[in-house]
């Protein structure tokens, strides 16, 4: 009963376990993230291609970069666009 | 006889590594197969000081290695167990003493004579790690419910993957079902879920591993103990053999209903 009962007091979201699974959670996707420059250089790459065939983009200005706030991590790209390619508008 | 290789490793140091390879070998050479332990922690050899071995050894696997002796005389054959042989390390060298090739030439020759050859791994991921995983067939990860245990447990998948052991399997040491309960340690399904990768087997923290290892001998010879029943069940999976898991774990009341309404577990 006691065993129940203090069950039912340490709710879920702070007892010490919750807590230690949420921290484990968050090192992991920072640890599971951290790509090697190569990597990131070949998705530059990768990204290129695709988006040349749809619009006209500054290659120099292209940036890839893991954005890693607290709570999560984004794939940021800022992408400078010359123009829309005509052709493939048409196509559509 | 076309041996299996076996790699015991974790990552992170004092999670039971070695107590685990000890155990794992002597349950399959108690079910009959013929085991090599391989201590691969070179500088910190401590596997042969878990078998109560460590007054029997005259050559190590450097010395293999290095020619200074043939396999068969570096063996040491264990007291208690037909069938268990243990490889001990040098004491004295570098952790870079062995290269991967011969690592992996060593357990293609052993492979010959023995069902399995089990690995000690060291703690951490350089040249020592890299080396005692040369010639694996097969991965253990060993962790403990803990956060640092558990998140270097996912860089050893990484890194096996790597090198290209794809199925790494887990076995979560020193267990306090108690304390899960309360809330108060990671279960098993917690920690299933944030590694994604198969479980071998839960062991129990048991007083009887201390008591078993003052001794030099592997608990999984005392089948009354829990953690022996734990690693006597983690053998007969790694025999192929289908072993449920004790229910000695968290099972809460919810996941309990579950398994009696839905049938699984």
């Amino acid at each position: 009963m006691l065993d129940f009962l203090k069950q039912f007091w340490n709710r879920d979201s702070d007892s010490s376990k919750q807590i230690a699974k949420e921290r484990l959670r968050l090192v992991l996707v920072h640890d599971r993230v951290d790509v090697s420059p190569s990597l990131l250089e070949s998705l530059k790459e990768d990204l290129l291609e695709v988006i040349s065939k749809y619009m006209e983009i500054e290659e120099d200005g292209l940036e890839v970069n893991l954005d890693k706030s607290d709570k999560s991590v984004a794939l940021v790209a800022n992408i400078p666009v010359r123009r829309m390619k005509r052709a493939v508008e048409q196509s559509r | 006889m076309a041996g299996k290789v076996l790699v015991v490793t974790s990552g992170k140091g004092g999670v039971g590594k070695t107590t685990t390879a000890a155990n794992i070998g002597a349950g399959l050479a108690l079910l009959g197969r013929k085991v090599c332990l391989i201590d691969a922690d070179i500088g910190l050899r401590n596997l042969d000081v878990v078998l109560g071995l460590e007054n029997r050894i005259v050559y190590d696997l450097t010395d293999v290695v290095e020619g200074n002796c043939r396999v068969r005389q570096a063996l040491i054959k264990d007291k208690r167990t037909e069938n268990l042989y243990l490889l001990p390390a040098a004491q004295t060298k570098e952790k870079d003493a062995v290269a991967p090739e011969q690592m992996k030439a060593l357990c293609d020759e052993l492979r010959e004579d023995f069902d399995y050859i089990i690995v000690d791994c060291p703690a951490g991921i350089e040249r020592g790690f890299k080396n005692a995983i040369a010639g694996a067939d097969d991965a253990v990860i060993v962790t403990t419910p803990e956060v640092a245990a558990v998140r270097d447990a996912d860089r050893i998948i990484g890194l096996l993957e790597a090198a290209e052991l794809y199925e790494p399997r887990l076995i979560i040491n020193r267990l306090r079902p108690q304390m899960v309960k309360k809330g108060d340690m990671m279960g098993i399904e917690d920690i299933i879920e944030i590694l994604a990768i198969g479980l071998l087997g839960v062991v129990p923290d048991d007083e009887n591993i201390i008591v078993s290892t003052n001794r030099g001998e592997p608990v999984v010879m005392d089948r009354k103990s829990k953690a022996g029943q734990a690693y006597f069940n983690i053998v007969r999976r790694i025999e192929g053999v289908d072993v449920p898991f004790l229910s000695l774990e968290e099972e809460g009341f919810i996941t309990r209903l579950k398994r009696v309404l839905l049938g699984h577990s």
